[in-house]
């Protein structure tokens, strides 16, 4: 019903880890694959369900020239796939105070200067396993579109895979980062309603009624609990 | 896709599916939501804490003779990876004010708050990279009472009722009185909430929540938050120092008893190194990946509840260790993303848990353990169940409601992750229900602090999904987000305070030379080696194959597991 994992399959197919051949059930992914092949992951796995970019892989299928990316936990397996997982991009993160910068192309300018050599040639957002518009993002930075930036880049997860590949070496999540922190702290529209809360918890507007609910017996609170209204 | 015959079943939620709409469209309860006596009922009876073998008494340590959740109790009765007599501590490896064990959303915003309130220098050491933690994967949300209809006393009052009454007030309190704060903390940092038009912030609702109070970012909330958070802890590379692949394996203590920094051990070299710190934060997460009860998890890879076992060996009591969270919908089917999460804000959204005949069952969004229960009743106890191929069973999570209730492009906009998740094995959330069923989720229990974040250990302070207390025996949605940041901020507030001040005697590991006396005495036998690290997903046979040089029989063994058993002296 509820099992850890799934263990020997009938049907399995032959992929190539790293060269080796090892016989891996039809329907796994390519992480199911690799650690049925016996590996224990230390580089290459962590949230295993699509959020945490640790898993990055490229791949190459029979008769194809072409190079694939894809997230291990998210890639099925395919007959006379050869494989590797990627265990860490170089990429060097700008250092910068936020409060200092402007959300604007100098920002983008004095960090990430190399999102000027963009070509256009569209290799990020073919190697992109999220199929985000990759390489649209960049060129807004170029214009010192932020929030398209933000928008574009929103889902990324940090898998790298655009950057590995990207023949300008730009680092791409590394640039829509900056650009969602700098939409975030300056150009996004304020909550009066959250300023006002603020003000009202540390004016202490709430110490009575946290008082009373502190000291009310289980029971007390209990019926207040079931007898509350919802929105 | 599908398989064939679902096809009858899933006609069936198709045709209830117009009245099914119109009771959302009403402002009423689409189902009657539980009353105090039935909650009790549908938990001990089908929730899986009830189950005989669920619980049994730890033998040894401060919790001595009490009921814990039986994998938990086996953990703690384990032996260390060290001896005393085998670390020198004369000339520490590392020397910092304060060490943060677990680079999740806890221990970022400890660093942070630490190094601005107090100027305070840390030590962030991870098992994996920094990030990887369960709180880069939620996806629904974090509750804060920010609309005006809603008031942070009210947030406790729900917090509390969701708790079944058993949470400490003050932890509750300061979750709920510093919420508002922290959005704005976050936001100021460049976390990019869902808006309104007019700037207010979105809400939705979750499980147990009487307002709408769950704020977002799209379904990537925790990514969001974290990746901000992360990137403001490496802005300061001279303050913070971000040790990743080294997770902590034991604590150190003074000859005074109070907690004096770890043992860390390199995952790639496989060395171990000794770290001095004034204070020590443990904020290393939970435990989903001991698969309690053989059950699926949602948590990332490395969620094997190390702070817990080492600050147990050091003598910190544990409070609530005997309730586990299982998350109503984890994915049932298909077979490649099974125990994944499906957020809780599908439901919040409007979508509805369906049995196999099209029928709503239960409310959609009591809390969850009382939802959970309730669809393992419908499978269990009343065969409403859908069956898989691979054997596992499930109840239809209805989704295509969402566009209706909502407008089309709704899901597309707010559940990209979802979506993305799905359509690689061929079915459209938009068109198609989801297969659910529970999945282990969350700690619920875990090291007792106070709202200071301290334990009985002077020196030593936890926050996030490792603490106990906050959430009593069942946590609401959206409340660990919130979790992690308020107590992941107070944490460095008052461990940061602490450092400032507190003079440091002789080092020393004999608590674990202790440990091991207080085991032999109580006749416990085992091979399991902890902190456990990383779980094994190799097959059976190849797991014998590779357990047979050192004759070690573990069943979440790892490679660390079997180098322990080499090493002379063991």
């Amino acid at each position: 019903m509820a099992r850890a994992s799934a263990e020997t399959k009938e049907s399995t197919v032959t992929v190539s880890i790293m060269g080796k051949l090892h016989e891996v059930p039809e329907d796994a992914t390519i992480m199911g694959a690799i650690e049925y092949a016996g590996h224990q992951i230390i580089r290459g796995a962590g949230c295993r369900e699509g959020y945490c970019g640790a898993c990055a892989t490229l791949y190459r299928l029979p008769g194809d020239y072409k190079i694939y990316t894809g997230l291990a936990c998210m890639t099925l397996v395919e007959d006379g796939m050869t494989l590797t997982q990627i265990p860490y991009v170089p990429a060097v993160k700008a250092i910068y105070d936020i409060e200092k910068l402007k959300p604007n192309v100098t920002a983008i300018q004095q960090h990430y200067p190399s999102v000027f050599r963009c070509v256009a040639c569209g290799t990020c957002t073919r190697s992109c396993p999220q199929g985000l518009q990759v390489m649209d993002y960049v060129q807004a930075a170029k214009r010192g579109d932020i929030a398209q930036v933000m928008d574009l880049s929103f889902d990324c997860v940090v898998c790298g895979l655009c950057m590995l590949r990207c023949p300008a070496e730009i680092v791409q999540p590394l640039v829509g980062i900056l650009a969602k922190r700098l939409y975030g702290r300056y150009l996004r529209q304020d909550s009066p309603e959250l300023a006002e809360r603020v003000k009202a918890v540390e004016g202490g507007a709430y110490n009575a009624e946290y008082s009373e609910l502190m000291t009310m017996g289980r029971e007390a609170l209990s019926k207040l609990y079931y007898a509350r209204d919802s929105e | 896709m599908y398989p064939d015959y679902m096809a009858e079943s899933l006609r069936k939620v198709v045709q209830t599916r117009p009245a099914r709409l119109e009771l959302a469209r009403k402002p009423d309860p689409v189902y009657p939501p539980m009353n105090a006596e039935e909650r009790r009922a549908v938990l001990e009876g089908f929730h899986p804490d009830f189950e005989a073998s669920a619980r049994r008494a730890v033998r040894v340590g401060p919790n001595k003779g009490e009921k814990l959740t039986t994998e938990v109790s086996e953990l703690l009765e384990s032996h260390s990876w060290l001896r005393s007599e085998q670390v020198n501590l004369d000339k520490p490896d590392f020397e910092t004010d304060l060490l943060i064990v677990g680079g999740g959303g806890a221990g970022c915003n400890a660093a942070l708050v630490a190094m601005k309130e107090h100027g305070v220098r840390s030590i962030i050491a991870t098992k994996l990279r920094m990030g990887d933690a369960n709180s880069m994967m939620s996806q629904g949300g974090m509750q804060a009472a920010v609309s005006r209809t809603d008031s942070p006393t009210r947030h406790y009052l729900d917090a509390i009722g969701g708790g079944h009454f058993e949470n400490k007030p003050e932890l509750v309190r300061a979750l709920t009185e510093d919420g508002p704060g922290v959005v704005k903390w976050l936001e100021d940092l460049g976390v990019v909430w869902d808006k309104e038009k007019d700037g207010s912030m979105k809400t939705m609702h979750g499980g147990g929540t009487s307002r709408k109070r769950m704020l977002s970012c799209r379904d990537y909330t925790g990514a969001m938050i974290m990746r901000t958070l992360m990137d403001e802890v490496r802005n300061h590379p001279d303050m913070i120092a971000v040790k990743e692949f080294m997770p902590a394996v034991e604590l150190i203590m003074d000859d005074k008893g109070r907690c004096a920094g770890a043992v860390l051990y390199d995952m790639e070299s496989e060395e171990f190194f000794t770290v001095k710190a004034k204070s020590t934060l443990i904020a290393t997460g939970g435990y989903g990946r001991l698969h309690i009860r053989g059950y699926d998890t949602t948590n990332h890879y490395g969620a094997t509840g190390d702070g817990l076992v080492m600050a147990y060996r050091a003598g910190a009591k544990l409070m609530y260790m005997d309730s586990v969270q299982y998350h109503p919908t984890g994915v049932s089917f298909p077979e490649q993303i099974a125990g994944f999460l499906v957020t809780e804000a599908i439901r919040g959204a409007g979508g509805q848990p369906l049995n196999k005949d099209g029928e709503l069952f239960v409310f959609p969004r009591e809390p969850r353990d009382i939802e959970a229960s309730a669809i393992i009743r419908e499978c269990v106890q009343n065969g409403g169940g859908v069956p898989t191929p691979s054997g596992r069973v499930g109840v239809w999570l209805d989704s295509p409601l969402i566009d209706m209730l909502h407008g089309e492009g709704y899901t597309d906009k707010h559940f990209p992750a979802m979506y993305r998740q799905f359509i690689q094995y061929g079915i459209d959330i938009t068109k198609l229900p989801m297969l659910i069923y529970p999945s282990l989720h969350y700690q619920n229990g875990g090291i007792e602090i106070n709202e200071r974040c301290e334990t009985d250990l002077p020196g030593l302070y936890v926050a996030g999904e490792a603490t106990g207390g906050l959430h009593g025996r069942n946590r609401l949605m959206g409340n660990s987000v919130l979790d992690y940041n308020v107590f992941g901020r107070r944490a460095g507030r008052y461990a940061g305070e602490y450092a400032k001040k507190v003079k440091l005697g002789k080092l020393s590991l004999t608590h674990l030379d202790a440990y091991e006396k207080e085991l032999a005495g109580a006749g416990v036998k085992t091979d399991l080696v902890t902190p456990v690290l990383l779980p094994s997903y190799a097959p059976k046979d190849v797991k014998k194959r590779q357990l047979l040089r050192g004759g070690n029989t573990l069943p979440g063994a790892s490679i660390i597991n079997r180098l322990h058993n080499e090493r002379s002296g063991a």
